[in-house]
């Protein structure tokens, strides 16, 4: 379970970001999350809200966009679906010459920001 | 009233710049590390203990790093050798992170050192998620675990510059498919090298030793599919792994458990451990020039 991990990534980074522009709080933090990312949305979203506490990301909402893999084999330009779990030879040659042109992302999309802070704290 | 700022941040970036640098400051000494990742109980330890042994017969300088959430017991096994180990206590955390591992090796991994050896804690999900600065990145299993493994934890099979099969010894016994496990290899990981080993009867010892000096040396390693990506929102690594970023805050960094600053010289004698240190059965039997060793012990 390293969604814990992860999302306390995220917070830390929006979190520094919002301090650079002066942002006292945030809404809305979305995420793009391929589906060999290994990462588990409805665990990383329980364990978004326990990062967020305290924190200027309090209240914040995850939106997680899953993005499905793709794979694509360049000499026989054959582009595929892998599936789960992922079959990443090629179905036209066979080989071992493709590359994965989705599916791995772990990505901060955008944040939206409020100019006043949801919570107060104290 | 709000406002929208596109981020298009990598959530793991600051991993993967710990990892990057850990790998650009270990290359610029002449060493690499490899990150071995494995379920609990797939022969990790039992492995590394007989490579360790044969690096050092040849003198190859090497190191061990091993995490697990709780005990000393593998640190103890690996020190046999008579190598340099650290053991890392992860108090319950699934995985080790790029900067963690920087600021164990920081101070501590002797400058002569090549290989550097990473046993990661045993666990197949999350440690597969997190390039720790290595330049070659093994996944084990042994053949107990069954044929499907690979299919079931992709990611680790997947991102593996190389795979190894444990405990081959016992494979008739448990009815191990090997045609089948490696055709799920060769699905999630077409074209990556499978060795075959067993610490018990010798089979493939010294194969992972082999391939780790031979990248040292700039062999190229196996890019599996799943590195191969399209992003170019940050740097990739030498194997393709993209780490992520740390922010777990570690607890009591650097608490050397009751064994001082004991650090280990290539060279270092410690003398016997009581027989209440020594877990080991055969540890009698270790000719003394493998006398067991205090690992160095960390804690965050």
């Amino acid at each position: 379970m390293h969604e814990m991990s992860i999302a306390a990534a995220v917070v830390e980074q929006v979190g520094r970001v919002a301090l650079q522009r002066g942002a006292t709080a945030v809404t809305t933090v979305r995420l793009d999350v391929g589906e060999l990312a290994g990462v588990v949305p409805r665990a990383l979203d329980f364990c978004f809200a326990l990062a967020c506490e305290g924190t200027a990301l309090e209240g914040a909402a995850l939106e997680t966009r899953t993005v499905p893999a793709r794979a694509r084999c360049g000499p026989c330009d054959v582009e595929w679906h892998p599936g789960m779990p992922p079959d990443l030879v090629c179905p036209r040659c066979g080989g071992a010459r493709a590359e994965l042109r989705a599916g791995r992302e772990l990505h901060i999309r955008d944040v939206e920001w409020a100019d006043r802070p949801l919570h107060t704290h104290g | 009233m709000c406002r929208t700022t596109d981020l298009r941040q990598a959530v793991l970036a600051r991993n993967d710049d710990s990892a990057q640098a850990l790998r650009a400051e270990l290359t610029a000494r002449g060493a690499i590390a490899v990150n071995m990742l494995s379920s609990p109980g797939s022969g990790k330890t039992a492995l590394l203990e007989s490579e360790l042994a044969l690096a050092r017969e040849r003198g190859v300088p090497v190191a061990a790093l091993t995490a697990d959430l709780a005990t000393e017991n593998d640190a103890k096994r690996l020190a046999r050798a008579g190598v340099p180990v650290r053991q890392v206590l992860t108090d319950g955390l699934c995985h080790i992170e790029a900067v963690m591992l920087r600021g164990y090796v920081a101070g501590w991994l002797p400058a002569r050192t090549q290989l550097l050896f990473v046993e990661n804690v045993g666990n197949l999900v999350c440690p597969a998620a997190y390039d720790l600065g290595e330049s070659l990145r093994v996944t084990l299993v042994s053949v107990t675990e069954g044929e499907d493994k690979p299919l079931k934890y992709p990611g680790a099979f997947g991102l593996a510059n190389l795979v190894v099969l444990t405990k081959t010894d016992i494979a008739a016994a448990v009815g191990f498919d090997q045609e089948t496990f490696l055709g799920n290899v060769a699905r999630v990981n077409p074209g990556v090298e499978v060795v075959f080993t067993s610490a018990r009867s010798g089979q493939g010892i010294g194969v992972l030793l082999e391939r780790a000096l031979a990248v040292r040396d700039g062999a190229e390693v196996h890019r599996p599919v799943m590195t191969r990506t399209a992003t170019h929102d940050h740097a990739h690594s030498a194997t393709g792994h993209r780490s992520p970023s740390l922010t777990i805050q570690h607890h009591g960094h650097g608490h050397d458990h009751d064994h001082g600053d004991h650090t280990h010289a290539h060279d270092q004698q410690s003398p016997p451990a009581p027989a209440s240190a020594a877990p080991h059965p055969d540890h009698d039997a270790l000719p003394h020039s493998h006398r067991y060793d205090h690992p160095t012990v960390d804690r965050w």
